[in-house]
C-alpha cells in the first residue's frame, strides 16, 4: 500500500481511532476497578439526548454546543443516578437502568419528533458513527505531514481527540496517587485526607468528557467497548496496576488499528466488494481481546 | 383520535399492537422484578444487546438458504439463540475469571452490539438485504408491522407471561435466600436459568415492539416504581405488571394515534413518568412522604426540648420552638408558660427522671434501647413497671427561688 493512499483514506481514521481507545481505556482501569464499569455505557446513551437538545436549541450542527449538550447531558444522568440511589434507597444498577434508558428514549423522541431530516442527525449514527467518513482528501502522501496547507484541512476530530487524550492522560497523571489510593481503599484514603467524594465525581467527569469528545467522531458503541474491554483483558494479565493500565493502552491501540484494517481490508480478502463498519469491527476485535485473556491471561482467576 | 386509540378503536392492527404490548409490559414487569429483587437488573442490558448479531445472522442464513429473510420467527429464533450464548459468555466472564458482573456485563453487551453492527453493514452491503430493514429492531417499529407478526408477539407475550406466573413460587424464593432454597433441595442454579429464560423471552418478544436498547427499559422500571410502594413481593410483581402493562397498553396506543411518534420510547417515557411520580408521592418511601416525616419528626424534638427547658426555668429562644409552643397555647408570646404549658412541662420532665433511672439500671436493658429522647415512657413500659421506677425517683425537692 503506498502512501498516497494510505495517508489520505486511512491514516486519519486510524489515528483518530488509537486516540478514542486510549482516552477512553485510561479511565476505564479505575471505573473497572471501581466497580463502576458501566458508568460508560450509562453516559455514552445519555450522550444523544444531550446533542438532540443542543441541536434544537441553537438549530445548527456545530460542534461546540453539541458538546457542551452531550457533557450536560452526562453531569445530568450522574447527578439523576446519584438522586434516585439515595432519595429512593434503589440499589445502583437499577438507578443507572431507569436513568439512561428515560433520557436515551426520551433523545430518540425528540429527535423523530423535530425536523431533522436536513441535517445529519439520526441514532445509527449516534451509535455507531462514521469513522471512514472521517478522510484527509488534501494530503497527497507521506510528505503532506510536513505541508502546513494540508494540514490546515486535517479533519477537525483527529486535533480535537488528541486534545481530549491529553486530557485525560494529564487527569491521570496528575491524581495518580489519589487515584490509586482511593481506588483500592477509599477508608484509608479518607483518613489521609483526600476528598475522595469530589475525586470520585472528577473521574466520572472526565471519562464523559472523554466520551463525548470520542461520540461525535465515532459513534457511542466504541466508547462503551472501549470503556471496559481494553481494561477489562488488561486486568486479566497482571496484578499491578501501573502494569494494568500499560496493557490497556496495548490492548486498545490494537484493537483500533486491527479493527480498521479488518473492517476496511478484511472483506476484500475474504471476497466481498465492500467494507464493514470499523466501530463494530474494533468492538469485535476488543472483544477477541478480552476472550484471549480469559482464556490465557496470566492472572486470569 | 388518542381516546380511539386507548378504547381499541383504530383497527386490527394498531388493536393488536396495543394488546400485545401491554401483554409485553406485564410480562416484562414481573420477570424484571425477579432480576431486580436479585440485584441483577443491568444483566438484561447485556442480553439485549447481544440479540442484534443474532438477528442479523439469521437474516444472512435465510437469505443464503434462498429464503425472504424477514421471517419474523426466524429473526427473533436468532436473536434468542445469540442472546443465550451472550449470556454464557457473561456468567462465564463471572465464574471463571476475576472480572465482576458489571464489567463482565459492559465486555458482553459492546462486544456483541460491536458485532452486531458490523454483521448489519454486511447486510446493507448485500444485494437484498438494502430493504431488509433490520434497523428497526434497534429502537422498534409497529408501522409497517404484519398481521401474522403482531398475533406472533401477542402470543409469545401471553406465553410468557403465563410462564412467569407458573414458576413466580420458586424465584421469589430464590431472589430473597438462595442459600435457604439451596438448603431446601432446590436447584437454584437451574431456577437462575430460568429466570434469565424469561427475561430473555421478554427482550427476544420486544424487540419488534420497543427494540433491543429499550426493553431493558422495561424489564428494570415497573418492578423500580412498584418498589416504592410496597414492602410486600406479591405486591410488587403486582404493581411491576400494573406499571408495565399501563406503560405497554397506553404508549402503543400513543404512538397509534399520533403520527412520527415512535413506539419503543413512548412506551418507556410513559414507564419514566409513572416512575418519577411513585418516586415523589408513594406513602413510606416517596420523597414527600420522607420530607413530612422528618417535618414531623423535627416538631417532635422541638416541642420536647421546649417543654424541658420551660420545667427547668429556663428561656426559649429558638424561633421554630417558640412558634410551635406558642401554636399549641404552651407559651404566651411573651415566652412564659401558660398553665397548661407547665404541665406539660412537668410531665415531660417527669418521663425524663423516669428515663433516668431505666438507662441507668441493666433489668431494664431492653426497654433503655429504645430511649431517643422523644418517646414516652408509657409506650414502651407497663403501668407496673413504671410504678417500680416511679419508686426509685429521687425525692421531690423544694425548689427555692
Amino acid at each position: 500500500m503506498s502512501g498516497s493512499e494510505f495517508v489520505p483514506l486511512s491514516l486519519v481514521p486510524m489515528l483518530i481511532g488509537v486516540c478514542v481507545a486510549v482516552a477512553c481505556a485510561l479511565p476505564g482501569n479505575f471505573l473497572l476497578l471501581r466497580r463502576q464499569a458501566l458508568i460508560g455505557d450509562a453516559i455514552s446513551h445519555v450522550v444523544l439526548p444531550g446533542i438532540v437538545v443542543a441541536f434544537l436549541l441553537t438549530g445548527i450542527v456545530a460542534s461546540l454546543p453539541m458538546l457542551l449538550g452531550a457533557a450536560g447531558a452526562a453531569l445530568v444522568a450522574v447527578a439523576a443516578i446519584e438522586a434516585i440511589r439515595r432519595l429512593g434507597k434503589i440499589e445502583p444498577g437499577a438507578a443507572m437502568g431507569v436513568v439512561f434508558t428515560t433520557m436515551f428514549a426520551g433523545g430518540v423522541l425528540l429527535l423523530e419528533m423535530s425536523d431533522t431530516s436536513a441535517v445529519h442527525l439520526d441514532v445509527e449514527h449516534a451509535l455507531y458513527g462514521n469513522l471512514e467518513s472521517l478522510i484527509w482528501l488534501d494530503a497527497t502522501g507521506w510528505s503532506s505531514l510536513w505541508d502546513p496547507q494540508a494540514l490546515a484541512y486535517l479533519p477537525v476530530e483527529l486535533p480535537r481527540m488528541a486534545g481530549a487524550l491529553g486530557l485525560v492522560a494529564l487527569f491521570i497523571a496528575v491524581f495518580w496517587r489519589p487515584l490509586k489510593i482511593s481506588t483500592f481503599d477509599e477508608g484509608f484514603a479518607r483518613t489521609m485526607g483526600m476528598q475522595t467524594g469530589p475525586l470520585g465525581l472528577a473521574l466520572v467527569v472526565v471519562a464523559a468528557i472523554a466520551a463525548v469528545a470520542a461520540f461525535d467522531a465515532v459513534g457511542s458503541i466504541i466508547v462503551i467497548a472501549m470503556f471496559i474491554c481494553p481494561p477489562a483483558a488488561a486486568r486479566l494479565m497482571t496484578n499491578r496496576l501501573e502494569t494494568q493500565v500499560a496493557w490497556s493502552v496495548v490492548f486498545a491501540t490494537v484493537a483500533a488499528v486491527a479493527g480498521y484494517v479488518l473492517a476496511g481490508y478484511g472483506p476484500l480478502w475474504l471476497g466481498a466488494a465492500d467494507s464493514v463498519s470499523a466501530a463494530g469491527m474494533i468492538a469485535t476485535v476488543s472483544g477477541v481481546l478480552v476472550a484471549g485473556a480469559a482464556l490465557m491471561g496470566p492472572a486470569r482467576r | 383520535m388518542i381516546w380511539e386509540a386507548l378504547t381499541l378503536g383504530l383497527g386490527y392492527n394498531a388493536t393488536l399492537v396495543t394488546l400485545g404490548a401491554a401483554i409485553l409490559g406485564i410480562a416484562a414487569g414481573v420477570g424484571g422484578s425477579f432480576l431486580f429483587l436479585r440485584k441483577r437488573a443491568l444483566v438484561s442490558d447485556a442480553i439485549s444487546h447481544a440479540t442484534l448479531p443474532g438477528v442479523g445472522l439469521a437474516f444472512v442464513v435465510m437469505v443464503a438458504l434462498g429464503g425472504d429473510g424477514r421471517n419474523l420467527v426466524g429473526l427473533l429464533a436468532g436473536g434468542a439463540v445469540s442472546a443465550a450464548i451472550g449470556l454464557l459468555c457473561v456468567n462465564w466472564l463471572t465464574t471463571r475469571t476475576r472480572l465482576a458482573e458489571d464489567a463482565a456485563i459492559g465486555a458482553v453487551l459492546s462486544v456483541f452490539f460491536g458485532f452486531g453492527v458490523v454483521v448489519l453493514t454486511y447486510i446493507q452491503t448485500m444485494s437484498s438485504g438494502r430493504q431488509a430493514g433490520l434497523e428497526g429492531f434497534l429502537l422498534g417499529s409497529t408501522a409497517g408491522m404484519l398481521q401474522s407478526d403482531a398475533l406472533v408477539l401477542a402470543l409469545a407475550a401471553a406465553l410468557t407471561l403465563a410462564l412467569v406466573l407458573i414458576l413466580r413460587r420458586p424465584l421469589t424464593l430464590v431472589a430473597f435466600d438462595p442459600d435457604f432454597a439451596r438448603a431446601t433441595g432446590r436447584d437454584v442454579n437451574r431456577i437462575d436459568l430460568a429466570m434469565m429464560g424469561i427475561v430473555m423471552a421478554v427482550t427476544v418478544v420486544g424487540l419488534k415492539i420497543v427494540g433491543l436498547i429499550l426493553i431493558v427499559a422495561l424489564l428494570i422500571i415497573p418492578p423500580v416504581t412498584a418498589r416504592f410502594w410496597t414492602e410486600r413481593v406479591d405486591r410488587v410483581l403486582l404493581g411491576a405488571g400494573i406499571v408495565g402493562g399501563l406503560s405497554g397498553y397506553i404508549g402503543a396506543a400513543i404512538s397509534a394515534a399520533v403520527p412520527d411518534v415512535p413506539t419503543g420510547p413512548i412506551i418507556v417515557l410513559v414507564g419514566a413518568a409513572l416512575f418519577l411520580i411513585s418516586m415523589m408521592c408513594a406513602p413510606g418511601r416517596g420523597v414527600l412522604s420522607s420530607v413530612l416525616q422528618h417535618r414531623q419528626y423535627q416538631r417532635r424534638v422541638h416541642l420536647r426540648q421546649g417543654l424541658l427547658a420551660l420545667a427547668q426555668g429556663q428561656p426559649i429562644y429558638e424561633r421554630l420552638t417558640r412558634r410551635l409552643m406558642e401554636q399549641r397555647g404552651l407559651i404566651r408570646g411573651d415566652g412564659v408558660a401558660t398553665e397548661e404549658g407547665r404541665a406539660h412541662a412537668a410531665r415531660a420532665l417527669l418521663d425524663e427522671a423516669r428515663w433516668h433511672v431505666v438507662r441507668n439500671d441493666q433489668a431494664y436493658a431492653a426497654a433503655a434501647q429504645r430511649y431517643d429522647g422523644l418517646t414516652e415512657m408509657q409506650k414502651v413500659l407497663t403501668p407496673d413497671q413504671i410504678r417500680d421506677i416511679d419508686a426509685r425517683l429521687p425525692a421531690p425537692q423544694v425548689m427555692m427561688p
